[in-house]
């Protein structure tokens, strides 16, 4: 498989994605109306949307509202986040 | 990780402050069989599950507890509005207010604290999902118990809600549970943990003869 679409590689992007829009988010509660804060999330919101579709398309719901209509419910398919490679 | 959504899992809209009831009602927020400790109980003790579905039942419920929790603080909070001294008095609500004023604070019935102790996490998954199905039974109870005191159809139509739901997680929690015995040696049911005792692997079922 391609190293650049590994499954550490695209969650990565999402990691990365959704921590800009928590710390975002956290500063456009208190200055709602800044501009270049709003611009910000904007931008991040837009990279976790694609960031999102990629990962979900190969490797499964980030989310149940992730449910692509496949015949079987892969929301309950490890691994859980809490898992790694070393588990038994 | 989790995020927020800005809605009530059901609608609360409480027209009438009660307060005498928010101090009953308030357990199932921070009381032995409350939201608090149900959400508590199951996002703790999903890591120890060894099985996919139990894992995702766990995490679901949990999440949906959360949920719960913020229901019953709405509840709450709609009962204690606008109240005034004399009625603080009056209804019993004034032990409460002495220490809270109308912040919600998650108490069981008599202003203990929550405790943590109310729950566990014992790390084996058949031990957790029977506490699992004892807790939803003993939450339905507590809704019970609060739909006798109460008339106004305002607070009994969410609280009929949250018991309906209860009824669904013993459901669900007794298919984990049912799942999770499909996966140990039938002869030999509770002789090792599934969570722990790693090693030991159960037989192949046997398969239906054709």
């Amino acid at each position: 498989m391609d190293n650049n679409n590994s499954r550490e590689v695209l969650l990565k992007r999402v990691q990365t994605s959704t921590f800009a829009l928590v710390e975002a988010n956290l500063f456009l509660d208190t200055h709602p109306r800044d501009r270049a804060a709003l611009e910000y999330f904007q931008r991040h919101h837009d990279l976790l949307q694609q960031a999102t579709k990629e990962f979900t398309e190969k490797f499964g719901p980030l989310t149940p509202a992730d449910y692509d209509g496949s015949p079987s419910w892969d929301w309950v398919s490890d691994p859980w986040p809490w898992e790694n490679k070393e588990e038994a | 990780m989790w995020s927020y959504k800005k809605m009530l899992e059901h609608p609360v809209n409480i027209k009438n402050p009660n307060p005498a009831l928010a101090k009953v009602i308030i357990t199932q927020l921070g009381g032995p069989d409350g939201e608090m400790g149900a959400a508590t109980r199951y996002l703790s003790q999903r890591y120890a599950a060894p099985y996919a579905q139990v894992k995702a039942t766990m995490t679901d419920i949990g999440t949906e507890e959360m949920g719960h929790a913020e229901m019953i603080c709405a509840i709450v909070h709609q009962l204690t509005r606008n109240l005034t001294p004399a009625e603080i008095q009056k209804s019993g609500f004034a032990s409460y207010y002495a220490d809270h004023t109308t912040g919600i604070y998650p108490v069981d019935a008599n202003g203990v604290p929550f405790s943590v102790s109310v729950l566990q996490s014992t790390g084996d998954v058949i031990t957790d999902l029977n506490e699992d199905l004892a807790a939803e039974m003993k939450a339905r109870t507590t809704y019970d118990n609060i739909l006798r005191l109460v008339d106004d159809p305002d607070v009994r139509e969410p609280i009929k809600f949250l018991r309906e739901r209860e009824i669904v997680h013993y459901q669900r929690f007794g298919e984990a549970l049912r799942l999770s015995l499909d996966q140990l040696d039938s002869k030999n049911f509770f002789a090792f943990n599934p969570s722990f005792d790693t090693k030991q692997k159960c037989p192949p079922a046997p398969q239906p003869r054709r």
